[in-house]
């Protein structure tokens, strides 16, 4: 019968907490095609356990292409995908439910859930596991860390943009899988938002879980990343440290516009800035 | 600010979380059962939780019983509550006295088989609203709207006009149920790309399904005698007024199995409004759920719609009025539009059956009355509060 297939029934068997530098997620000779079109292609990537692996890259570079990749999203991506040793397709569902979770770039909501019921959706993987004794706590831990407390019993749809993006962080916080997938966690949030959300990830890598993240900000990901991939038309044109990897030739090739890499006088971390015509003393600002 | 706020976050996750977590999917499988009042004493006074619930599931049985018990006894023949009663202890063998021979029979071959058939009928209806709102992601999607109805109807007017009785009982049903479950497919594989379903297709869709189908009857139509043609268009303005206890039993697999499958699927559902992806994301297995609950919808719409005929509305109405009494979870949700459903169908055919007496107005006539006004209310609304629907 239909309901003996359903989702509780079948039992999910909660992976441990990964080991130091364990291999989370792999692509082997990833390829995707889209419409034709090769999106991704040879990505040769292994996301480990304890590091922030940031992608970047311009425009259809393929950033969130392989960030769907190693959710396990695409069925249609050749070359090879392994989620915790084992490949992607031989996991259900809700197995991969347990190992990742993964932040959409926009996130929609069709009925007027609360902030605090989204956030306990992340939670729905470990139904029926030992680990449903924590759902109170990591839906509370994830709504302190990403500062939606305020406004737990609003509905979802009544908050603005960088809210809703705070509170789909919840979520997928909440659902504490070792390997998390984000993307474009910081385009919707002011300044200090972003740098929360970072330290976020920052904390959850130090506490033994791999998290990679989609970022348009080079800043950001030279400031917090232990590893960045350069992506450039669909292939991985750099991957290593940020201060390795973002140079003022490869970035501006990327870029395809000049790129100037400076270096913070206080933390010596790579700060990257377009190059920008010098601006007549207008407005009086700076010059 | 801060303290209420504090207050309400300590409260609140023991409300719908409760009922949440329990891991036994029968629990909320039953849609009748009121939620047990000893529960809410035990977790103490809160916001819009359980306890809101649990009296909203109460004051919706006790309505239910009460307006059932009037339509029983309301009518032509004119029972008194008490002996109404009576009969019925008396045949449940609960002692009681059994009335006089006309009244026994206009109670138990007339009056009941009727009310039971509208409570299923009603049930199927709303929950079916509620389970394809919740399938397509969208709030504007019913049965009706969206062509699902007339589908059906197809089916089950071919059936009636080419005096098609193969299957005895079940002839209509089971046209009605394939014509419906074609339809359902038909709709979701014309109204959706890249996983979402705009409403604006969706409607566009229900459209151009509410006209073909609505061809296909005027071709039946064509084709069937005068008899057959009294009966079709009776049958489609919508009516219980043919109720008998076999109609009632032939239905009643349908209903009963759409009813008790849908509630198990409440908590994907509620994570599928995240969208395809982050539902899968969380571990739904996706394209199975919509395929069992299109599946659930087609088998409660048909057979609503085979006994019934088109009754529009009721699955819009009663899915949206309870999402804002009680939010949109889906635990709640089902087997709430479900009961609603009985409630508004037996109190609108007891109007329909007493307001223009001796005649009878159609039922499908009287919802699309009342129910198209609250269309356009809930139009306003939603264009006020988030500018339309996107």
């Amino acid at each position: 019968m239909i309901r003996f297939q359903g989702l509780r029934a079948r039992t999910v068997e909660p992976p441990p907490p990964p080991a130091p530098g364990a291999v989370l997620a792999e692509a082997a000779g990833l390829a995707v095609r889209l419409g034709g079109r090769r999106v991704l292609d040879g990505v040769d990537l292994a996301v480990r356990a304890g590091e922030v692996l940031t992608l970047v890259g311009p425009n259809g570079a393929g950033k969130s292409t392989l960030l769907a990749a190693l959710a396990a999203d695409l069925a249609s991506a050749e070359g090879g995908l392994l989620v915790d040793g084992r490949p992607a397709a031989d996991w259900g569902a809700r197995e991969l439910a347990v190992r990742r979770a993964v932040l959409p770039q926009s996130s929609t909501l069709s009925f007027p859930f609360t902030v605090t019921e989204v956030v306990r959706m992340g939670r729905a993987p470990w139904a029926g596991t030992a680990a449903e004794d924590e759902d109170e706590a990591a839906v509370a831990e994830a709504m302190a860390a990403t500062d939606v407390v305020a406004f737990a019993d609003r509905p979802f749809s009544a908050l603005s943009g960088g809210e809703r993006a705070r509170v789909a962080l919840a979520r997928v916080l909440a659902q504490r899988t070792g390997l998390l997938l984000l993307d474009e966690p910081t385009a919707a949030l002011d300044l200090r938002h972003q740098e929360q959300v970072m330290r976020i990830c920052r904390e959850r890598a130090e506490a033994g879980r791999g998290v990679v993240v989609v970022l348009h900000d080079l800043g950001l990901a030279a400031a917090w990343a232990d590893r960045a991939a350069v992506l450039h038309r669909g292939r991985v044109a750099a991957l290593g440290a940020p201060e390795e990897v973002f140079t003022e030739g490869l970035l501006s090739e990327v870029y395809g516009h000049p790129v100037r890499v400076l270096l913070d006088p206080d933390t010596e971390a790579p700060l990257i800035v377009p190059e920008r015509p010098a601006r007549e003393a207008a407005s009086g600002a700076g010059a | 600010m801060t303290a209420p706020t504090t207050a309400g976050r300590g409260a609140e996750p023991q409300g719908p979380d409760a009922a949440w977590e329990s891991p036994d999917p029968a629990s909320d499988a039953r849609p009748s059962e009121p939620a047990p009042a000893s529960a809410e004493e035990e977790r103490g006074p809160r916001g819009p939780g359980l306890g809101r619930i649990a009296l909203l599931t109460l004051g919706l049985v006790a309505a239910l019983v009460l307006v059932a018990l009037v339509s029983v006894a309301t009518g032509a023949y004119d029972i008194p509550l008490g002996d109404v009663i009576n009969s019925v202890l008396h045949r449940a063998g609960l002692g009681g006295e059994p009335l006089d021979r006309v009244g026994e029979s206009v109670l138990w071959d007339a009056r009941l088989p009727r009310v039971v058939l509208a409570v299923l009928v009603g049930a199927a209806l709303g929950c079916a609203g509620a389970l394809m709102q919740g399938v397509f992601g969208n709030p504007l999607a019913e049965p009706g709207v969206i062509g699902i109805s007339s589908g059906a109807a197809v089916g089950a007017v071919a059936a009636i006009a080419f005096g098609l009785d193969f299957l005895g009982n079940w002839t209509v049903t089971v046209f009605a149920f394939v014509a419906g479950l074609a339809t359902v497919l038909l709709v979701y594989v014309l109204s959706r790309s890249d996983g979402r379903t705009e409403v604006v297709t969706l409607i566009l869709t229900g459209i151009a399904v509410n006209a073909f189908a609505g061809a296909l009857i005027g071709l039946c139509v064509f084709f069937a005698d005068n008899a057959q043609i009294t009966g079709i268009t009776f049958w489609q303005l919508g009516s219980l007024s043919q109720a008998t206890w076999p109609k009632v039993l032939a239905v009643l697999p349908c209903a009963l199995a759409g009813l008790l499958i849908a509630p198990w699927y409440a908590r994907r559902l509620d994570l599928l409004a995240l969208g395809e992806r982050p539902a899968r994301h969380l571990g739904v297995d996706v394209e199975r759920l919509r395929v069992v609950l299109i599946l659930v919808t087609a088998l409660l719409t048909a057979s609503a719609v085979a006994m019934a005929g088109i009754i529009t509305f009721v699955g819009l109405l009663v899915p949206h009025l309870l999402r804002m009494a009680a939010g949109p979870g889906h635990r709640f949700l089902l087997p709430g539009s479900a009961l609603g459903g009985a409630l508004v169908l037996v109190s609108a055919d007891l109007v329909a059956r007493t307001a223009a007496q001796p005649a009878e107005l159609p039922l499908g006539v009287l919802t699309a009355l009342i129910g198209s006004p609250f269309f356009f209310w809930l139009l306003r609304r939603t264009r006020r509060r988030q500018g339309g629907w996107a």
